[in-house]
């Protein structure tokens, strides 16, 4: 292939998608392995990050959940979704060394996945909790605990809503 | 900011059991995402923060989100160390607190 073909391709026009394929035909054409051409196709199939990945990776990074006894109970079905109950609840013996550090509860689809972080010392006793939360339409609600081993387990359930809240 | 809130802790409690309690205030929990009659954007302004200490020792403690419901309800629990008494406080997005302090009648 003429150098001129090359230079074409990596000035093409600066969409993503396309300096992605323009790298991997470089690299082709270089004759680097086909790994890099791999990685760039990987990357330009990955979908970018919902505001709740983000969230949930904020709380656990790289993290993944371990299998244990974390219990979220939720309706099934909200007729109202400005005011859901739920409560948390993992099963531990909240001892010095054996305690849950703290529960986050997110909202997959909320325009904001947020909805709140409660934190627990021994002292607490039990690390069960209940609130109210706001669905904008149905989604999952996931609860994510922080073992104060470093673990993380994770419940996700669905919530039917007949009428959103978070809004007008 | 809020009226008074609402507490509800057992009427007595021995030492080393496990006590529940549970808190309501009223607060609108404005999220940031609605708009008026104008179209104008409605400010956020929120309880963001939640915490209970008993007998000066933090017991739970509670970051609040906009997906938190109207008129915040928290319900915890906590081992009863001995006598003593609860302070609970409210912080909104404007950083005004409401505190409240109870007495738990340890048997």
């Amino acid at each position: 292939m003429p150098h001129g073909q090359m230079n074409r391709l990596v000035t093409a026009t600066f969409r993503r998608r396309d300096i992605l394929a323009g790298t991997a035909a470089v690299a082709g054409l270089l004759g680097v392995s086909s790994r890099s051409s791999e990685l760039a196709a990987q990357a330009a199939a990955k979908p970018a990050l919902s505001e709740f990945d983000l969230a949930l990776k904020k709380i656990m990074g790289d993290a993944k959940p371990s299998d244990g006894k974390l219990t979220l109970d939720i309706p099934e079905i909200a007729e109202n979704g400005n005011t859901v109950p739920y409560t948390v609840a993992v099963e531990s013996p909240m001892t010095e060394t054996d305690f849950v550090k703290a529960l986050h509860v997110l909202a997959t689809s909320n325009p904001q996945p947020g909805v709140a972080s409660f934190s627990f010392t021994p002292d607490s006793g039990s690390s069960f909790v209940g609130s109210r939360l706001r669905l904008s339409r149905t989604q999952d609600v996931v609860a994510v605990a922080e073992l104060s081993d470093g673990r993380f387990l994770l419940a996700r359930r669905t919530v039917k809503v007949t009428i959103g809240g978070c809004g007008g | 900011m809020a009226s008074k809130p609402r507490i509800k802790l057992p009427e007595t409690a021995k030492v080393g059991e496990i006590i529940e309690i549970k808190t309501l205030i009223a607060h609108v929990m404005e999220t940031g995402q609605r708009r008026d009659a104008a179209g104008r954007a409605v400010p956020r302004d929120i309880i963001n923060a939640f915490s209970a200490s008993y007998a000066g020792r933090e017991i739970f403690k509670a970051t609040l989100h906009p997906g938190t419901s109207a008129n915040p309800y928290l319900q915890f629990m906590m081992r009863v160390p001995g006598p003593g008494e609860f302070e609970f406080t409210w912080t909104d997005d404007a950083g005004a607190k409401i505190a409240e302090r109870v007495k738990l009648n340890v048997v």
